[in-house]
């Protein structure tokens, strides 16, 4: 039996990161405690409050737990919220994330949700996402700076990276899982579903 | 506006995509009732997922009678600036000026609510027009595809707001649960009847009957003052809970809030809600629902 994908279930649209991964054969669970979160071969942190996520997390050791499993190479994949968990500064309000992502995440910097928008991103890199437009939701999105020089951008809307690698981790400050393309999850999680095929 | 009809496409536009967007990050949170920044840094500080804007929380509403409208303007600007998480605030129901008022001040999601006093005895406001998703309570799946017909992006199942009893937020919660179960045992030939016996749009029948779910997030809301309340409306399928006077009518709101949360996001682990529960005094006093006459009720507003 394959260790599933963690996908953090503490708040937010983490029922469709798991519709998602179940449509590209990934075998995931929502996860609620440190001993699940280590438990598992690999993690989503998913859309939703960061502020409300570092609220659940506090005291639980999830964070410690989510730290260890990016260190030992797991892939993660991070979206919106889960990139601003995830960013080594966070602004408005100022606090530290959990610094596996070597960026600022500017949280709400699109404006409220009358700036959110479906967008076709066509500034890729298409040695890594090939030459079609990607459709992206972003919804009261975040924008990254101060990226790192070890943060590959593989995405840009009017120049702002919206889609980064850092090593085993890929953030998108969009909801690719609200979107029917598989090429994102596949970046992350490419290999691990080949293991398991 | 366009006059695209709205069954052309009303769940793949990008318009409604980015409205159900939103409703799907607020989901296994609390959104709470406030009505000042205070309460709502409180609210904030306590883990909400949002918070709602309102002139006045339902038990005051309810205790001091009166007309309720939409949160003065400067309250709303003020909890604007106040949190970094969403705003939503409450319109009356049909009064499309005060949702046009409320869009124009950038809320993040409205909620046309029987909570306030209505504005229109007939119609509710066609939520397709505006580009700020809408919320609306529903005490059965017929009325919950109507709204949705109109535009709504999330529902909620009303509960009876500002009395503290859970027991007709259960009632709606099971009785929606319990018809779109129905639904999904008929074959194609009765979708229509079925349509016409729940007063409802047809294409939105079809959809539940195939899928077995409303097509938007469905919440649930009213009567909920403990954290086992929240844990409960969550067992019984609601994807998020909004507390109204159950917080801020509780002699320890932050805490409440706080417990909450902790039991909405834990609701399947009794002792994670236990625990939530340790610290917290008695809650709101509240008043029993069953004992209201029919006059007093809020969840019969709209139809």
């Amino acid at each position: 039996m394959t260790v599933p994908v963690g996908v953090l279930a503490l708040q937010g649209d983490f029922e469709a990161h798991g519709a998602a991964l179940a449509r590209l054969g990934i075998d995931s669970r929502p996860v609620r405690t440190a001993e699940e979160v280590r438990a598992s071969a690999g993690l989503v942190l998913p859309g939703g409050e960061s502020t409300t996520m570092w609220k659940l997390m506090e005291g639980t050791g999830i964070a410690e737990a989510i730290v260890a499993v990016a260190r030992r190479g797991d892939p993660l994949f991070v979206t919106c919220a889960g990139a601003i968990l995830s960013a080594r500064r966070i602004t408005s309000p100022d606090r530290d994330g959990l610094g596996l992502l070597d960026a600022t995440a500017v949280r709400n910097a699109y404006g409220r949700q009358l700036d959110s928008a479906v967008v076709t991103l066509t500034d890729l890199d298409r040695s890594v996402l090939g030459g079609e437009p990607l459709e992206a939701v972003f919804i009261r999105a975040p924008k990254l700076a101060d990226l790192g020089p070890g943060v590959e951008v593989l995405a840009r809307r009017n120049g702002d990276p919206v889609l980064v690698r850092d090593g085993n981790l890929v953030a998108a400050t969009f909801h690719p899982e609200l979107a029917a393309d598989a090429r994102v999850y596949d970046l992350v999680f490419g290999a691990a579903a080949a293991r398991a095929a | 506006m366009s006059s695209t009809p709205i069954y052309s496409s009303p769940f793949t536009s990008d318009a409604f995509r980015v409205k159900v967007g939103l409703a799907e990050m607020l989901k296994g949170g609390v959104i709470m009732d406030v009505v000042n920044a205070e309460q709502a840094k409180i609210a904030e500080d306590a883990g909400a997922s949002a918070v709602m804007a309102l002139e006045r929380v339902p038990a005051d509403i309810r205790r001091d009678g009166g007309v309720a409208r939409m949160s003065p303007v400067s309250k709303i600007r003020e909890i604007e600036a106040a949190v970094s998480i969403p705003v939503m605030a409450k319109c009356r129901i049909g009064h499309i000026a005060e949702a046009r008022v409320l869009e124009s001040l950038e809320v993040d999601f409205i909620d046309e609510s029987e909570v306030l006093t209505p504005a229109d005895e007939e119609n509710h406001v066609y939520k397709h027009d505006f580009k700020v998703p809408f919320v609306c309570g529903c005490r059965n799946l017929g009325e919950a595809l109507r709204r949705i017909g109109e535009g709504a992006a999330m529902i909620r199942t009303k509960g009876e707001a500002g009395t503290g009893d859970i027991v007709h937020a259960v009632r709606h919660l099971r009785e929606v649960t319990r018809q779109m179960k129905s639904l999904t045992l008929l074959s194609r030939d009765e979708w229509m009847a079925a349509a016409k016996q729940l007063a409802a749009p047809f294409e939105l029948v079809v959809w539940v009957a195939e899928h077995g779910k409303l097509p938007v997030p469905n919440f649930a809301a009213g009567g909920v003052a403990t954290p086992a309340d929240a844990a409960l409306c969550r067992i019984l399928g609601a994807e998020a809970v909004f507390v109204g006077s159950g917080i801020f009518k509780s002699v320890d709101p932050a805490n409440r809030a706080r417990a909450i949360v902790e039991a909405t996001t834990h609701w399947d682990d009794p002792a994670r809600v236990a625990a939530a529960s340790e610290k917290l005094v008695e809650g709101m006093k509240g008043i029993e629902a069953g004992k209201l006459v029919e006059a007093e009720l809020l969840q019969t507003r709209g139809w």
